[in-house]
This record gives structure tokens, C-alpha cells and sequence, in this order.
């Protein structure tokens, strides 16, 4: 039995103490087969001829946050790697690096919040992995995921699919996640209602493909960089993409955050948002059923994929004029210019 | 330079700190340069302290030229079509 | 009343473009807008384009990080460097390179205790939270951050906390306004005044501009409907030929200022020459600290030695800074010079002229 309250570097030494912590916090709150065995593979059926694989790692800080935290972020990240391919998400892996001095209340709570995002999610985590560094060399806990899913036959998504006149739409509001974090971090004393939109989407792509099929282009989900860094990722020699600022959802909140630290919502990240190209005429379609779904109740058409300023991101403004937001160099800092 | 935004007063302490209100997101500023204000008041933040108090008679008077330029420009495109 | 939304309406903007445009019919009027700030909103809201081509918005010399010389850069760089010193900083200052392409953001990867604050009282409570570590604070801004500055520091001594330094980088506008236009090459007919500076400074302060140079100046805000407004003010001073100063943010800006900000300005600094980049030395135009207050001067306590930086090869910022050549006139910009491998701090700061033509570059024409 585990009687520290602490990691300590001996339950990463493959000992009582590491047994003993994988019972109690992993196995105890992930609970399936596969995981029980505890072999070392998880052998598990093909979940079909297609196969989807992801890998993410996660090292967000704080490690809990108002909407969220890094385990629930963890299968949200991977589940929605996997569905914005077209893929039905089954299985995860997930490689924990703890510090030592990590308080075990902490990692119970990160597990047992995978766990329930898992379920949600309907996929299972078969197969784990814990290692434990000094103090000072992990910052708390970082987690590695792998994801495996299936992609049904028939499905492409993928920016070679755009077409000029195909319409940009999202599922809800733009910069949540990224400032909640932003917020929740020691030096940028702010209080707001701010929550992270971490979520799993697979349930919301799968919604969205009955009702388009074919005519949905492609999807990505909106993570680091925000909207403007994944359409500049989709902008090639033959299409550019156009945005109207003013079909924009963005949260009262989020924009005033915004606004005190000179930020741009367009590049902050998401973590349950996704950008969808749908050919036009299927467009209301696609629409009216993210608007029926819990994950996609202010879905909006942001704008349209074009040919006229091929590998070009653009924003009309309100006053009529057109800017460019091209990829940026790094990460947004807050600035007082 | 000087991204400075206006925000409402919701609060002051009896430390010359006031909690300022915009569409929900609140931060602790310093009212060190403006002494006089109050509850309620708009001010002016960058980096912390209110730099002034935001005078509603003068944002006023300026929107009203906003208007009266509508009136103006109106009258003109009349006369120009005329 | 919000002060936001009511400043920034469509459909008056589009009357205010076509009143510019009506007055400035037949003409090419060339405004400079003083300040980074009305570069990014400019910017952001694409006035630039809905203005051309009557009116040529040229970007001068009002970004106090672009204005920080290579030399002052890689003294902060070597300041953060010494072991137990801990280097406060606004997020603008963390990519700015000095010589040799380093940064403070260089510095932190190579283990130097960097960070970020958002306002200088942040760099108080960590000198507080640190009172065996120096705590420097490496102040950057015009007139608009130095009182705030100013009061944190006067804060630092009523509570002895006597671990928080400052590296003065501070600057003031007017000297850098006159050196522009006694440049004589620049051919303004307008400027677009400072809103935030002028908050302080008042907008009295910018009356040797058309007393001494017959450039009218409009004090501005920083919404869209604040910036069309004072241009549309330039324009009618230029035609008819009465420069004068215009207080267009009456909401925020009166004649004479903000004494208690002024007052704090005095009681900690005193003007001292200073480098600008792009215009080089210029007298009396840096805030440094005042005796009683040297035992917070950074450079007094670490005078480490730093090389005089070189201007990097080819670089144009100067004359981009003095208004005398667009961004896109660079020989070096979008091709060596980038937002990802910024020659000169124009490009650098997110916020510097180049960068921002980067940022909100006009979309071509198909």
C-alpha cells in the first residue's frame, strides 16, 4: 500500500512501490481488461482495414485548470487528432513522466479525470507507462499518448479535397482554452469566468458526416496556434482562405482578456473547437446538425476557401478592408505597445 | 506605444487599489494617478494603474459629432446629386 | 456607455473615410502616426488601405522597443545572465535580438531567470516573494509606463524592499518628435498624436509642433472611429493651412495632463541623454533614475562591460523609424528580414512598423 503522499523516486524503479502505484491510481480509476492484464503489450482486435494512429504529448501548465485538466486534455487531444482524420477512436496508450514530489492527490485526480473523459469519449486506455524523474526535471507531470482508431471505408478528408467557394465553419466560440490557462498561471493575476472548451469531438465529427458525407472537405482541430495558425496550414498553391471577422464567435470574456494583453484570438489555442470545409450547398445541412449537438450549439460559417489569393489567410474587417494573419513566427506574448 | 484599455470600477480598497470590470474579466489596478475616482468611473489601464478617468460628457460630445457628420455628409450627397 | 463598441461603428466609420476622402480629393497627404500603438490598430483595422491612396500613413519612431539600441539589449542580455539575478520583463522585450541575434527569450533557454510581468507592480511582488535574489526590472515606455514605474518604485522604498532595481530604458516623445522633423526630409503634413502618452503629458505638450514647424497635430485615440477622426482633423488644418493641435480623445486627453503622473515622473527621474535606434543620440531625452534613487540603479550596481553593438548590415530601420522609407521599401523585408529572422527591431517587435506591414499586409490584388 502506498502510505506517502508523494512520488518518490523509488515508484519509478519497477519495485512493491511502482506495482503498488499502478493498482491504486492507474488500473483502480482506467479499469479494463486489457489494462488488468497488465502485460507488456495490450493485444487488442483491429478495429478495422483502415488505421488511424496518433501521438501527442502534453505538458500544459497548470496542471488543472478552470474547464479542465491534463488528462482530460490528454484523450481530448488524441481522441480529436483521430476524428478530425475521419477516424473512429478506440484505443489509447498513455506514458506518464512524474516528478518526484508530486503529490499523489494531484496524479489521482489528473487519472480518475482521464478516466471519465475516456469513457465519454467511448474510447479505452489499454496500455500505460510510468516513469519518475528527479525534482526540477519534469515540472509536476508530463503525459505521452498514442491513439488508434479506424477510419470507415469510403471517408478522405484532407486539404487536397478544398475547393474555392467550399464555406468555413466552426462549432463554437474561438480562444477559450488558451486563455483559461493564460489566466489560471501565477503572474497574470486576472479573474475571470474564463473555462477551457477541452472536449472530445468524435461524437460531434461522426454527427457532422451523416449529415455532409462527402462534402465535407476536410477538419482540423484548432490547438496550438489557434484558427489562423490551421487554415494557414490548409493555404497551398491553390487555395487561399478567407474569414469575416464580424461571423466570428468569440466570448465577451475571451475578447476582453484579449484586449488587456494585447492578444490576438485568432492564434490562441483550442482544445475543443474544429474548423470544417464544407462544400456550400451541404454547408446548412452540416450546420443545422452541429447546432443540434452539445459540443456545437454556436456553430457559425466563419468564411470560405478562394482562389484568389492562393496560400493566403485573410480577415475582412468590419470597416470593409481586408488584412492578411499570416503563420507567426512563435507564440503570442502579451504585450503593453 | 501604451495599449491601455477602458474599464468600469467595481470596487476600491482603503489601499488606493481598485478592482476594474471589462465583460467579466476583473484585475486589481492602482488608482495612484487617479486619486478622484470612483466607483462606477471608466478608466484608462495599462500595466496595472488607471492612467485617467474617462469623461462621459466628452466621449459624448464626440459621438455627437459622429452624428452630426451624418447629417452633414447627407445633406452633401443631396446636394451633390442634385 | 462602454467607451469600446460606441468608437468602433461601421457605418460611421465608412461616413468618416468618405469625409477624408472628400477633403483630401486631389491631393497625396502624407501623416505620420507617432505611436506603435495606432500602428497596430491601423493595422488591425485596415485603415491604411480604405484611406490610399489621398493618404500615406508613414509609422515614426513611437515604439519603445524598436527604439531600444542594440547596445542597451545586450546589456540586458548580460544582465540576465548573472547567477542569481532575477530580470523582469514585458512580454514586448523577450524576442527583441541585440547583437549577434540574441534575445532575452536566448538568455532564458541558456538558464538566465527571466520573466514575464504585465505590470511593474508583478516585479514588486516578486521582489518581495525573492529578498535574498536582485529583482531588476527592466523598464521600457514612454511617458505613458514610466509612472507607473515611478510609483512602484516610490512603493519599494515606503515598504524596504531593497532588492528591486531598474534598468532605465525609458524614453521620452517630444525630443524624438523634433528630431524627426527637424530632420527636414520627411515632408509631413500631419501627425497623428501619441492618445496615451498625451494622457499623461497633456496635449499642450505637442504645441512647438505647429508653432515651431507648421505641422498640424491631432491627439488620437486608439479605436477606429478616434484614428479616422483626427485624420480627418489633419486634413482640414492642411488645406486650410492652419496647423494647430486637436484634441481628438477629449475622453481621455485634457490640455495639461495628468499632474499626479507628472509628479511621480519627478520625484524619481530626471531627463538624461539617451540612444535611440534609427536616430541615434539624442539629448535629454531618456529618463534616468534621480540620486536619491541610484541605490535602485541597476547600472550602477552591475556596470558590466558591454560592447558598443554595431547596426546589423544592410539594416534600413532608421530611416523606416524617421518616416522616410516604407517597410516594403526595404531591400532586406519579407526576404532576409522576416518576423521569424528579424534583422532590425522593426521587424522584431510585433508591434514595429515592419512587422506590423508583415502582420496586416494588404491583400494584392488578384
Amino acid at each position: 500500500m502506498i502510505s506517502d503522499e508523494r512520488i518518490l523516486m523509488a515508484h519509478g524503479e519497477g519495485g512493491e512501490l511502482t506495482r503498488d502505484l499502478i493498482q491504486s491510481v492507474f488500473v483502480a480509476a482506467l479499469d479494463n481488461d486489457e489494462l488488468r492484464a497488465l502485460g507488456d503489450a495490450a493485444i487488442v482486435p483491429a478495429p478495422g482495414d483502415r488505421l488511424a494512429l496518433t501521438t501527442d504529448s502534453f505538458v500544459v501548465k497548470p496542471a488543472v485548470f478552470p474547464g479542465g485538466d491534463i488528462g482530460k486534455l490528454a484523450v481530448c487531444g488524441t481522441v480529436n487528432d483521430l476524428a478530425v482524420a475521419g477516424a473512429v477512436p478506440r484505443y489509447l496508450t498513455t506514458g506518464f513522466v512524474l516528478e518526484e514530489g508530486l503529490e499523489l492527490a494531484l496524479l489521482r485526480e489528473v487519472v480518475r479525470s482521464m478516466a471519465e473523459t475516456a469513457r465519454q469519449a467511448g474510447v479505452t486506455v489499454v496500455a500505460g507507462d510510468t516513469k519518475v524523474v528527479e525534482r526540477g526535471a519534469a515540472d509536476g507531470l508530463y503525459i505521452n499518448t498514442a491513439g488508434l482508431g479506424h477510419v470507415p471505408a469510403g471517408r478522405s478528408l484532407g486539404p487536397e479535397r478544398l475547393c474555392p467557394g467550399d464555406l468555413l465553419l466552426v462549432n463554437g466560440t474561438l480562444g477559450d482554452h488558451g486563455m483559461a490557462v493564460m489566466m489560471a498561471r501565477e503572474g497574470l493575476p486576472f479573474d475571470t469566468p474564463i473555462a477551457s472548451d477541452c472536449a472530445p469531438l468524435n461524437d460531434l465529427v461522426e454527427t457532422m458526416l451523416v449529415a455532409g458525407g462527402a462534402y465535407v472537405r476536410c477538419l482540423r482541430d484548432a490547438t496550438r496556434g489557434g484558427l489562423a495558425t490551421v487554415l494557414n496550414e490548409w493555404a497551398g498553391d491553390r487555395v487561399g482562405l478567407a474569414l469575416n471577422e464580424t461571423a466570428l464567435p468569440i466570448a465577451p470574456a475571451v475578447a476582453a482578456a484579449c484586449e488587456f494583453l494585447g492578444l490576438d484570438p485568432l492564434y490562441v489555442a483550442n482544445e475543443g473547437k474544429l474548423v470544417a470545409a464544407v462544400a456550400p450547398d451541404a454547408a446548412p445541412a452540416v450546420l443545422a446538425a452541429m447546432r443540434a449537438h452539445p459540443l456545437g450549439g454556436e456553430a457559425a460559417v466563419v468564411g470560405q476557401v478562394t482562389a484568389s489569393h492562393p496560400g493566403l489567410v485573410t480577415l475582412r474587417t468590419p470597416y470593409g478592408s481586408e488584412r492578411v494573419l499570416p503563420m507567426l513566427a512563435g507564440g503570442q506574448l502579451p504585450r503593453i505597445c | 506605444m501604451c495599449l491601455a484599455i477602458p474599464v468600469r470600477i467595481k470596487a476600491i480598497d482603503n489601499e488606493g487599489m481598485a478592482t476594474v470590470e471589462l465583460s467579466s474579466v476583473e484585475r486589481k489596478v492602482s488608482l495612484v494617478m487617479t486619486p478622484e475616482a470612483r466607483v462606477g468611473d471608466y478608466v484608462l489601464v495599462h500595466t496595472g494603474f488607471a492612467l485617467n478617468v474617462l469623461d462621459e460628457q466628452e466621449a459624448r460630445a464626440t459621438l455627437a459629432l459622429f452624428d452630426e457628420l451624418e447629417a452633414f455628409e447627407a445633406q452633401y450627397r443631396a446636394e451633390s446629386e442634385a | 456607455m462602454r467607451y469600446i463598441d460606441e468608437f468602433r461603428d461601421p457605418a460611421t466609420a465608412a461616413r468618416l473615410v468618405d469625409r477624408i476622402k472628400r477633403l483630401a480629393r486631389g491631393r497625396r497627404l502624407r501623416l505620420m502616426e507617432f505611436c506603435g500603438g495606432h500602428t497596430h490598430a491601423i493595422g488591425r483595422y485596415g485603415l491604411g488601405r480604405l484611406l490610399a491612396p489621398e493618404v500615406d500613413l508613414l509609422s515614426g519612431p513611437g515604439c519603445p522597443v524598436c527604439v531600444t539600441s542594440a547596445t542597451d539589449l545586450d546589456y540586458a542580455v548580460a544582465l540576465a545572465a548573472v547567477p542569481d539575478l532575477v530580470l523582469a520583463t514585458f512580454g514586448d522585450m523577450m524576442r527583441v535580438p541585440g547583437s549577434a541575434g540574441r534575445s532575452l527569450m536566448h538568455a532564458r533557454s541558456e538558464g538566465a531567470d527571466v520573466r514575464l510581468v504585465y505590470s511593474p507592480l508583478d516585479a514588486l511582488a516578486l521582489a518581495q516573494q525573492l529578498p535574498d535574489r536582485p529583482v531588476v526590472l527592466l523598464g521600457v515606455g514612454f511617458e505613458t509606463t514610466a509612472p507607473g514605474v515611478a510609483a512602484t518604485l516610490l512603493q519599494a522604498e515606503s515598504q524596504t524592499v531593497d532588492n528591486l532595481l531598474l534598468l532605465s530604458l525609458h524614453k521620452t516623445t517630444p525630443p524624438a518628435m523634433r528630431a524627426i522633423l527637424c530632420g527636414g526630409d520627411t515632408n509631413l503634413d500631419g501627425i497623428i498624436g501619441p492618445g496615451h502618452v498625451s494622457a499623461v503629458t497633456g496635449s499642450d505638450a505637442w504645441q512647438f509642433v505647429p508653432e515651431e514647424y507648421g505641422i498640424g497635430v491631432a491627439v488620437s485615440g486608439f479605436e477606429p472611429l478616434d484614428m479616422l477622426q483626427a485624420i480627418a482633423s489633419l486634413i482640414e488644418m492642411a488645406v486650410e493651412q492652419r496647423p494647430r493641435v486637436e484634441n481628438c480623445y477629449g475622453r481621455g486627453v485634457d490640455a495639461h495632463g495628468n499632474a499626479a503622473a507628472q509628479t511621480l515622473l519627478k520625484r524619481c527621474f530626471a531627463p538624461s541623454d539617451a540612444e535611440w535606434r534609427g536616430l541615434g543620440a539624442l539629448e535629454e531625452s531618456g529618463l534616468a533614475l534621480i540620486t536619491d534613487l541610484q541605490h535602485r540603479d541597476v547600472r550602477a550596481l552591475y556596470p558590466l562591460d558591454v560592447d558598443r553593438a554595431p547596426e546589423p548590415p544592410g539594416c534600413r530601420c532608421g530611416d523606416v523609424l524617421r518616416g522616410v522609407l516604407l517597410p516594403t521599401a526595404c531591400p532586406l523585408f519579407g526576404r532576409r528580414c522576416t518576423p521569424r529572422d528579424p534583422v532590425g527591431p522593426c521587424m522584431v517587435s510585433a508591434e514595429g512598423s515592419c512587422a506590423a506591414y508583415y502582420r496586416y499586409a494588404e491583400v494584392q490584388d488578384a
